[in-house]
C-alpha cells in the first residue's frame, strides 16, 4: 500500500475543506502514515473473489410510495440558518476570485 | 402509603426502572417525583461527573407531569411510562440543542425528532437531557468531547469509556435509570464494560437510525443501556421495531427480548468462546474475570465450545477504512451554510473559505483525522485497495460469524481489552485508542448484536470487566437469555448487582 | 455563425458527439422525501429534514421515481439491471444540502438502449440510431440566486439559495457516442432531445417543461479527421433548449475546427454555453480533475427489481411516438414531408384530438397548420398555448356543414376565439356572423338588386343563367358576406321564374 507525503495531506485537506495548519499538516501526514501502515495488513487477504459486503443486512427494494408530506415551516428553518435574506439562505460568494 | 413513598424517595435513584415503573404505575410516587428526584442526583453529582451537556429542569417536569396525567387518565401504559432516561447527544430532539458533542453544532436546535425520541415520548419515558460523548460518537473514552471529558464514577480520574461515555456515566452514578446510546463499532458496549453497567448493540436496523446524526451509515446502531439486564430489555423493546423513515431497517417483529430476560436459562444452550479475542493484549483481570465467568455458564447447564473467527484479526483494519470512509462523507453537510456555526465569513471570503475555516475551527482533532483518513480511502485510486478490500474483509468476518453460529447458540468474549484507563493516557495515541475496541468492532461489521454485562472487578485495578455476548442477526433475544441467567448467578454470588460497588459520590 | 464557417469544417473533420441530458421526473414528492415538487412555491417551503440534509435525516426512495425510470429505460429498449444501486457522489457546492449528491454510479438501473430520431434532409427524412448507455436516477440540487454581481456568479458578492429544488427526482440518460452524422450532428443532437422530450411526455413520466429548466443537456462533441481516432471532446454544460443544443454543437464544432487548423490543442475542459451568443466559453479551469469518492450510498439498499415488476411495468407502456407518428401518417395519409411539419410545429395531439372529437381528418390539418399556425407565429407561442380547443373546431365544422357559417365567417370566428372575445357562439352573436338565412330579407335583397340592374334582370330571364353571378355578388354584399351564395342564387332563380 501506498504511504503517505505531505502534498497528499495538503490535497486531501482542501477536498475535505479543512483549513489546516502548517503543524497540522506536519502532524496528519505522521499519524494517517502510522494509521495506513497498521491497518496495511488487510491487503494481504487474497480476496478477489469474495463479494464486497456494503450493507450488513441483505434487503432490498424499500420504498416509499409518492404521497406528499408537510415540511419544516419557513421561520423554524430560518431559525436554524447562520444567515438568511429574502426567504433564502445566505451564502459567500462562490467563485474564489474576489469579487 | 404516605410512609412507603417517603422511604422510597430517599432511595430513588437507585431503584431499577422496572422498579419505578411499577410504583408509578401503582401510584406509589409520581414521574414528577421520580424525575424530580434524578434531576437533583445530577444537579449533585453531574458537576464531579459531567455526564451531561444539557439538561432543562423545568421542562423534564413538566414532561413528567403531563405523563402522570397520561397514564392516570390510561392514555399512556407502557412498561417504563413515566421512567426518566438520558438521550446520547447524537439523537436529534425538536427544540433542544444537539450537538454530538461537538463545537460545530453549539446552539443548534433541531427542527425534528429522532424516530427513537418520538418512541420514547409516545412510552411515557421523560428526556432528563442529553449525554456527553466523543465527537460526533469518534472516540473510546469521551475525551474527544469538544465540550471535556467524562469521568467515570468509579474513577473520576479514569475515562467512563465511549463514545457514548456520558450515557454510561450517567448509569453508573445514578443519575438516570435509562440511557440510550449509539455504537458504531463498541460505543454502548465498551462503556458499559468499564463502568459496570449493561449496554446492547441490537441487530443492524433492529432499531431506527432516522434522526440519529450519522457516523458510519452502515455500523451505526442505536441501542438501550442500563444498570440490569431486564431494564435493558424493556427499553430495546420500546425503541425496536420498523420505521419506514429508515430504509435499512427491519420489517419483521422484533425478537421478544422482556420474556428472554426473564428466562435466565442457559441449560442446553451452546456458548462459543472467540479465540481470537483473548490473550494477547487482554489486561490479566479481565481475562481472570471472563474465565470465572465461562466457568459460572458451564456450571448453569451451557456447553462452552471454542470456536474460531480467522478473520478478526483484519476487522480493526476493515473497520478504521469503513468508517473513516462514510464519515468523511457523512459529516461533509457540517458546513456553515445551513446549521450550526459559521467562520471566517468577513464579506470577501469566498464560501470554500468559509466552509473551510468553519469546518477547521468546528471539529476537533480526532474528527479531522478520520476525516482526512476516509477522504484518502474513498480518492479515486485507492478506492479498490482500501474501501474496496475492506468491505471484502467484511463479507469473510460476516461468514467467520455463520460457521461459527453453525455450532453455537451465542459467542462470547471480553467487551473490552483492559477496564478503564486514565483519563489523557492514549490521547495522543490514535492507534492505542483504537485498540480498545478490538473485540466489539467484528459485530458491527457484520451487522449482528452484542450485549455488554458486568462480570466482576479486575483484581489488580478494583476496575468494572464486562463481558460481551453476541447473537446472530436478529436473534437479539439471546443475548438477554445468556445475560438474564448470568445476571442471576452472578447477583446470587455478590448478593446484589455490581454497580451497588460503585464507590459513593 | 455563417453556414459557410460550418460547411468548411466538415470538408476536413467529422464530428462525433454524445448527449447527458437531466430531465426532471413529474412526480408528486421528491426523489427521497414527502416535500412537494411543485414548481414555483416561495422560497424554502417545499423543505423538510431531509432536503435539507440535516443532521440525522435519511433518505426514503420514492417508488414512482424507479418506476419511471425503468418504464423510461423500457421505452429506450434497455436492459433493466437485475442489481443497482445508489451511489453518494462527493463534492462541496452551497446548492447541494449534503455536500453529496445520491445518484448512481457503476451499476445504473438500466443500461444498452438505443432510440431512433428522424432528421429532414433535401433528400427526405433520415432515420439515426443513437445508442442509449445508460438511464439512471438521481436528485436536483437547490436553486443559486446570487446577488451584488449584475446576478451573474461572476463578480457576485454572495448568493441566495432556495431548497425547493433539491431533492427533485432526475433521470439521467447518456447517449454513447454518436458518430456518423456528418454534418447533421447539430440536427440529430436536436431532434434526439426532442424525441427524447416527446418519449418521457408519452410515458407521462414527465411534462418536460424546458421553459422552467425541467430538462437539462451536457453536449460532448469531439473531431477527428476521417479515418483517424476520434479527438479530444469538451463538454458543454447545461444547455436547456431544443434550439440551444443544435446551437451548441454547431458552436463548439466550428471553435475546434479553427483551433485544430491553427495546430491547437483541444483541452478536455468543461465549457459553459452562452444563451445569448450562442457561443460556448471556457469553464472554470481547475488544478486537476474533481475527484468525486464515489461509494455506494449506505442509507439505501439496492434497487433489484424482478422480472415479474419489470413485466408489469412493460405492460404500462403507451405506443412509443415513433411508432404512433408512423400509424398516424399511414392513416391520414400524408407525405413524410407534411408529417415532419406537424410534428415539427407541435401539432401531432392536437390534430389527433380534433380528429378524436369528430372532425374529418382534412379538415384538423387544415385548422392546424394553416390558420392557427400563421396566428401562433405571428404571436410568437406554440400552438398548444392558443386559447382554442378541439371541441371549439367541432363545433365550427359543424356550423360549416349545416350551411351557418362560411369558411370565411369560421374564419372570423376563430379570430374572435383566439382574441379571447369569448366562446363561439359568444363570437358568433358578437361578431353577427350568422349566415343570412331568413328568405325574406334575402329576397328584399334581390329585389333591390334587380332593380339596380335592370339589364342583367332581363338576360337571366333570357335564359343566360350564368349572367346570374352578378346578382348573387350584389346580395352577398349587401349581407356583407353573411348569406349563403348557393341560397341566393336558387332564391334568384325561383324569383324570375327561370328553372336550371
Amino acid at each position: 500500500m501506498a504511504s503517505i507525503d505531505r502534498e497528499q495531506v495538503v490535497h486531501l485537506g482542501r477536498l475535505a475543506r479543512l483549513e489546516l495548519s502548517e503543524s497540522e499538516v506536519a502532524h496528519y501526514t505522521e499519524q494517517l502514515d502510522q494509521i495506513l501502515s497498521a491497518i496495511a495488513a488487510i491487503s494481504e487477504v487474497a480476496a478477489e473473489d469474495i463479494p464486497p459486503t456494503s450493507h450488513p443486512i441483505p434487503m432490498t427494494n424499500v420504498f416509499r410510495d409518492d404521497i406528499p408530506t408537510p415540511g419544516l415551516d419557513r421561520s423554524v428553518v430560518a431559525e436554524g440558518a447562520p444567515a438568511w435574506e429574502d426567504d433564502r439562505f445566505l451564502v459567500p460568494r462562490i467563485l474564489d476570485e474576489p469579487a | 402509603m404516605n410512609q412507603k413513598i417517603h422511604t422510597m424517595e430517599s432511595d430513588l435513584v437507585r431503584q431499577s426502572a422496572a422498579t419505578l415503573a411499577s410504583a408509578i404505575r401503582q401510584g406509589d410516587v409520581t414521574s414528577e417525583q421520580v424525575t424530580a428526584a434524578h434531576l437533583d442526583r445530577i444537579e449533585q453529582v453531574d458537576p464531579s461527573v459531567h455526564a451531561f451537556l444539557y439538561v432543562n429542569r423545568e421542562q423534564s417536569l413538566k414532561r413528567a407531569r403531563e405523563v402522570d396525567r397520561g397514564i392516570a387518565e390510561g392514555n399512556i401504559s407502557s412498561p417504563l411510562a413515566g421512567v426518566p432516561i438520558a438521550l446520547k447527544d447524537l439523537l436529534a430532539t425538536k427544540g433542544v440543542p444537539t450537538t454530538c458533542g461537538s463545537r460545530i453544532l453549539e446552539g443548534w436546535r433541531p427542527p425534528y425528532n429522532a424516530t427513537i425520541v418520538e418512541r420514547l415520548e409516545a412510552a411515557g419515558v421523560v428526556s432528563l437531557g442529553k449525554t456527553n460523548m466523543d465527537e460526533f460518537a469518534m472516540g473510546s473514552s469521551t475525551e474527544h468531547s469538544g465540550y471535556g471529558p467524562t469521568r467515570n464514577p468509579w474513577d473520576l480520574e479514569r475515562i467512563p469509556g465511549g463514545s457514548g461515555g456520558g450515557s454510561a456515566a450517567a448509569l453508573a452514578s445514578f443519575q438516570a435509570p435509562l440511557a440510550i446510546g449509539t455504537d458504531t463499532g463498541g460505543s454502548i458496549r465498551q462503556p458499559a464494560a468499564v463502568t459496570g453497567t449493561v449496554g446492547v448493540k441490537p441487530t443492524y436496523g433492529g432499531v431506527s437510525r432516522y434522526g440519529i446524526v450519522a457516523l458510519a451509515s452502515s455500523l451505526d446502531q442505536a441501542g438501550p443501556c442500563a444498570r440490569d439486564v431486564m431494564d435493558t430489555a424493556l427499553l430495546h423493546s420500546i425503541i425496536a421495531g420498523h420505521d419506514p423513515r429508515d430504509s435499512t431497517s427491519i420489517n419483521s417483529p422484533v425478537p421478544d427480548v422482556i420474556q428472554a430476560a426473564q428466562s435466565a436459562d442457559v441449560r442446553g444452550m451452546k456458548i462459543g468462546v472467540i479465540k481470537q479475542l483473548q490473550g494477547e493484549g487482554f489486561q490479566r483481570g479481565v481475562l481472570e474475570q471472563f474465565n470465572a465467568a465461562l466457568d459460572l455458564l458451564a456450571g448453569l447447564g451451557a456447553e462452552i465450545i471454542e470456536v474460531s473467527c480467522e478473520h478478526f484479526q483484519y476487522a480493526l483494519g476493515a473497520y478504521y477504512l469503513i468508517l473513516p470512509s462514510e464519515a468523511s462523507s457523512n459529516l461533509a453537510r457540517f458546513d456553515g451554510m445551513r446549521f450550526g456555526i459559521r467562520r471566517g465569513d468577513d464579506g470577501t471570503n469566498s464560501v470554500e473559505q468559509v466552509m473551510s475555516a468553519t469546518r477547521e475551527a468546528g471539529f476537533g482533532a480526532e474528527v479531522k483525522r478520520r476525516i482526512m483518513l476516509g477522504t484518502y480511502a474513498l480518492s479515486s485510486g485507492y478506492y479498490d485497495a482500501y474501501y474496496g478490500q475492506a468491505q471484502k474483509i467484511r463479507t469473510l468476518i460476516k461468514r467467520d460469524f455463520e460457521s461459527a453460529f453453525l455450532h453455537v447458540d451465542a459467542l462470547v468474549s471480553p467487551t473490552a481489552p483492559t477496564t478503564a484507563f486514565k483519563i489523557g493516557e492514549k490521547l495522543d495515541d490514535p492507534l492505542a485508542m483504537y485498540l480498545n475496541d478490538i473485540a466489539t468492532i467484528p459485530v458491527n461489521l457484520a451487522g449482528n448484536c452484542a450485549m455488554s454485562l458486568p462480570i466482576g472487578l479486575a483484581p489488580e485495578d478494583g476496575l468494572p470487566v464486562g463481558l460481551q455476548i453476541i447473537a446472530p442477526a436478529m436473534a437479539d433475544d439471546r443475548l438477554y437469555r445468556v445475560g438474564s441467567a448470568l445476571e442471576a448467578a452472578l447477583v446470587d454470588q455478590w448478593g446484589g448487582l455490581l454497580i451497588e460497588e460503585v464507590p459513593a459520590l | 455563425m455563417t453556414s459557410t464557417a460550418f460547411d468548411h469544417v466538415m470538408t476536413e473533420f467529422e464530428p462525433v458527439i454524445g448527449l447527458e441530458t437531466h430531465i426532471e421526473l413529474g412526480t408528486h414528492t421528491k426523489m427521497f422525501c414527502g416535500c412537494s415538487t411543485e414548481f414555483g412555491g416561495d422560497p424554502n417551503t417545499h423543505v423538510c429534514p431531509v432536503c435539507l440534509g440535516l443532521p440525522g435525516s435519511m433518505p426514503a426512495v420514492n417508488r414512482t421515481a424507479v418506476e419511471s425510470t425503468i418504464r423510461m429505460g423500457l421505452a429506450l429498449s434497455c436492459s433493466i439491471a437485475p442489481w443497482s444501486r445508489f451511489a453518494r457522489k462527493n463534492y462541496f457546492y452551497p446548492d447541494m444540502p449534503k455536500n453529496y449528491q445520491i445518484s448512481q454510479y457503476d451499476e445504473p438501473l438500466c443500461i444498452n438502449g438505443f432510440l431512433d430520431v428522424t432528421v429532414i434532409t433535401e433528400d427526405g427524412p433520415k432515420v439515426f440510431r443513437v445508442e442509449i448507455e445508460r438511464v439512471h436516477m438521481e436528485e436536483d440540487t437547490g436553486k443559486l440566486t446570487h446577488g451584488g454581481g449584475a446576478g451573474r456568479i461572476h463578480g457576485a458578492t454572495h448568493s441566495l439559495v432556495d431548497y425547493n429544488r433539491a431533492g427533485i427526482p432526475l433521470i439521467e440518460v447518456v447517449t454513447k457516442p454518436i458518430s456518423g452524422t456528418g454534418s447533421l450532428a447539430p440536427e440529430v443532437a436536436k431532434a434526439y432531445v426532442a424525441e427524447l422530450r416527446e418519449l418521457m411526455r408519452a410515458l407521462g413520466v414527465s411534462d418536460v417543461r424546458m421553459e422552467e429548466g425541467s430538462l437539462r443537456c451536457d453536449v460532448n462533441v469531439s473531431l477527428s479527421r476521417p479515418g483517424q481516432s476520434w479527438g479530444t471532446r469538451t463538454e458543454t454544460k447545461n444547455v436547456n433548449s431544443l434550439r440551444s443544443v443544435e446551437r451548441a454543437v454547431r458552436t463548439e464544432m466550428v471553435r475546434q475546427a479553427e483551433r485544430l487548423r491553427n495546430g491547437d490543442r483541444i483541452i478536455q475542459e468543461t465549457r459553459h454555453f452562452n444563451e445569448e451568443t450562442g457561443n460556448t466559453t471556457s469553464g472554470r479551469s481547475k488544478e486537476q480533475a474533481e475527484d468525486y469518492r464515489y461509494f455506494p450510498e449506505p442509507d439505501l439498499i439496492p434497487v433489484a427489481p424482478s422480472e415479474e415488476w419489470v413485466n408489469e411495468l412493460r405492460t404500462t407502456l403507451p405506443e412509443i411516438p415513433s411508432v404512433r407518428r408512423a400509424r398516424l401518417q399511414q392513416v391520414w395519409d400524408i407525405s413524410d414531408f407534411d408529417m415532419a411539419s406537424v410534428v415539427n410545429a407541435g401539432a401531432l395531439d392536437l390534430i389527433e384530438q380534433t380528429i378524436d372529437s369528430g372532425v374529418s381528418e382534412q379538415a384538423a390539418r387544415k385548422w392546424w397548420m394553416g390558420e392557427f399556425s400563421r396566428i401562433a407565429n405571428e404571436r410568437g407561442c406554440d400552438l398548444v398555448d392558443l386559447p382554442v380547443q378541439p371541441l371549439d373546431i367541432r363545433q365550427v365544422e359543424s356550423l360549416i356543414a349545416s350551411g351557418d357559417l362560411t369558411d370565411k365567417l369560421a374564419r372570423s370566428v376563430f379570430e374572435g376565439v383566439i382574441a379571447g372575445e369569448g366562446s363561439v357562439a359568444e363570437v358568433i352573436s358578437l361578431r353577427e356572423l350568422k349566415v343570412v338565412s331568413d328568405d325574406s330579407s334575402l329576397i328584399a335583397a334581390i329585389d333591390q338588386a334587380l332593380s339596380d340592374q335592370p339589364d342583367i334582370a332581363e338576360k337571366i330571364k333570357s335564359g343566360k343563367i350564368q349572367a346570374s353571378g352578378a346578382i348573387v355578388g350584389a346580395v352577398m354584399k349587401a349581407t356583407k358576406g353573411q348569406a349563403d351564395a348557393a341560397k341566393v342564387r336558387a332564391l334568384l332563380l325561383e324569383q324570375l321564374g327561370v328553372s336550371e
